[in-house]
């Protein structure tokens, strides 16, 4: 069945190449096609330009497609699991669990006063304050949702302990300086151009261990297509899939979050763009179809974000949403019909 | 017929169905002996709320008897594997599939889950299964079309090919004639009969469609307060164990025509 999809495949494969080398070919600095070329060959004469490329514009554009593609296939899970258009990957709380733990670094730094806190608003620390943060909300969840059978209520569960840590966010913000604030909502603006290679090299091997375990999962996302019980009644181990899902939507939503900061928008949207040019609901397409498209619009949005030939650069949150949102709209109202 | 001779594929013993918890136990029926043969259709009935639902259940093993045993091919139910279990036992359900976007094809193909490798993928002889499936309930025309374009009719008989491609001894539906015309009703319960006889297959099927069944079937279970009986349907209605299905305040069974007439 595959084959029917090659020539979409083939075009999007295309289309991708062409999205990356767009996207580090545009920057404050303009640098032409020609020596952009080169230097991804061999050094170029130009030193500056050789240093822009290789560990500005080359790690963004690597954050670009990861962040895209793991925020796509995270939230094609979370819909499939949760029989829900309406899901992504941060409805089990794990942006608010990184929100929390970032408030807790940026906002918190107060109480511990002086020389130390300028010691944890370091940029690693928000990373680990982030992972931490949405790892116990996840734990939390999943020791919760372990007691109830229906999945439904995980969803709800998830919910909760959202509206319960953005309680707690709040409750910090009021007690925080405008400084702090500043900088907490500059985290939530979301940034991809922050990482160097190392920190790269660690998102991405956590994010390829997230993949494999989607992978995995292809035959019982499928599945579960025809509804929970039928699944039981084909012999799926439902727990097993179940916890398979979600580790691997945390894995990969959660180091998104770390590096990246929340991204809205992608992880709901790219699932449905996907589906209507991949006219099926088998995950077997789906799955690298959400990849290439995930990683082709947060390219798109990155390149957008940069304001070429200005030297602005806008938070990516805002540009995902905005060229995004309008999108799905203009699709569904186009199509008539939700599907899922 | 000589039932001694024919291929036994479910069988309960003792059975007693019910609900427990850590204070009591609730029991819906008990002493349910019954004994499904190779190749038979297979009536349930009984009012609403007797048990039926229960009773399916716990053959599909999704909850425990209070007591007695469920046979599968002389193996208890609750011993086999998950994946064994689906190649011996298939369903259909009265819930809706998750999915309306899966094609018809994608949803028989779907039966074939439990004989695929780790990724799903189909071989031959699954494609020539699932193929068959489709010529056996005459979905040709409508292969490739998406669940949500099918009306409730063609719906059930889609999930009825499922069922076949699953390949198992036993198919199980929970009142497969649910919001479906008269015509369509007659049309899916005269399907199984084809589809029990033609595969050889043992069909099992809850219905309120009491008149129905009792021309179609070759055995009917029916649930009663007191007992569950399991006979031919013609010995059923000389026994006179219809008149015990329900209240006689409304409506009485008239063995002459093998249905329920309103008292007047």
């Amino acid at each position: 069945m595959k084959s029917n999809y090659t020539y979409p495949f083939l075009i999007l494969i295309g289309f991708l190449i062409l999205c990356f080398f767009v996207n580090i070919s545009l920057g404050s600095v303009s640098i032409p096609t020609k020596q952009i070329f080169k230097s991804l060959i061999g050094n170029i004469d130009n030193e500056s330009w050789q240093y822009i490329i290789q560990n500005y514009r080359l790690p963004k554009a690597f954050t670009a497609i990861l962040v895209g593609s793991g925020l796509g296939i995270s939230g094609l899970l979370m819909q499939t699991l949760f029989r829900n258009p309406l899901a992504g990957p941060f409805v089990l709380g794990i942006s608010s669990g990184a929100s929390l733990g970032v408030a807790l670094v940026i906002l918190g730094s107060g109480f511990f006063g002086g020389v130390f806190a300028s010691l944890l608003v370091s940029k690693w620390s928000v990373v680990v304050a982030a992972s931490l943060g949405s790892f116990l909300v996840l734990l939390a969840v999943m020791m919760v949702s372990s007691r109830v059978r229906d999945t439904m209520a995980i969803l709800i569960i998830g919910l909760m302990f959202g509206s319960i840590t953005a309680a707690v966010v709040s409750v910090l913000s009021y007690f925080s300086s405008a400084e702090q604030l500043q900088q907490y909502i500059f985290w939530g603006f979301g940034s991809l151009g922050n990482l160097s290679w190392n920190e790269l090299l660690i998102f991405f091997v956590i994010y390829c261990l997230g993949i494999i375990l989607s992978i995995a999962s292809i035959k019982g996302l499928n599945t579960l297509l025809l509804g929970e019980n039928y699944a039981k009644s084909l012999g799926l181990n439902l727990k097993q899939s179940r916890l398979i899902i979600i580790i691997s939507t945390s894995l990969l939503a959660g180091t998104i979050t770390a590096f990246a900061g929340p991204i809205a928008f992608i992880g709901l949207a790219i699932p449905h763009m996907t589906r209507q040019i991949f006219n099926t609901s088998n995950h077997k397409t789906l799955l690298p179809a959400v990849f290439l498209f995930g990683a082709i619009v947060m390219l798109v949005c990155d390149s957008i974000a940069q304001v070429p030939t200005s030297d602005y650069t806008l938070p990516i949150n805002a540009i995902t949403s905005l060229v995004g949102a309008p999108v799905v709209i203009w699709l569904l109202v186009r199509k008539r019909k939700m599907i899922f | 017929m000589v039932k001694n001779n024919i291929h036994i594929i479910l069988q309960t013993k003792d059975l007693t169905i019910g609900y427990a918890s850590k204070k009591k136990e609730t029991i819906v029926a008990s002493q349910i002996n019954i004994a499904l043969q190779k190749g038979e259709l297979i009536g349930l009935v009984g009012a609403n709320g007797i048990g039926k639902s229960t009773l399916l259940r716990t053959i599909t093993n999704v909850q425990n008897p209070l007591s007695g045993e469920i046979l599968l091919n002389s193996k208890r139910v609750s011993d086999y594997h998950p994946v064994e279990l689906a190649k011996q036992m298939s369903l259909v359900l009265t819930e809706p599939v998750a999915s309306k976007n899966l094609s018809v094809f994608e949803l028989i193909a779907l039966g074939r889950q439990p004989y695929t490798n780790w990724v799903g993928n189909l071989s031959d002889g699954d494609i020539t299964v699932i193929e068959k499936a489709i010529s056996l309930t005459n979905l040709e025309d409508l292969k490739y079309k998406k669940c949500y374009e099918l009306s409730d009719g063609q719906l059930q008989k889609v999930m009825i090919a499922r069922a076949l491609a699953q390949d198992t001894d036993l198919i199980i539906l929970d009142e497969p004639t649910t919001h479906l015309d008269m015509y369509h009703k007659a049309y899916i319960l005269k399907l199984l009969q084809k589809l029990a006889k033609e595969t050889n297959k043992t069909i099992l099927f809850s219905s309120h469609e009491i008149d129905l069944a009792i021309q179609l079937c070759d055995t009917m279970i029916v649930m009663t307060k007191d007992e569950v009986v399991s006979d031919q349907p013609c010995n059923l209605i000389t026994k006179g164990t219809f008149n015990a299905l329900f209240p006689k305040d409304l409506i009485a069974f008239d063995d002459k025509t093998g249905s329920f007439k309103v008292n007047k």
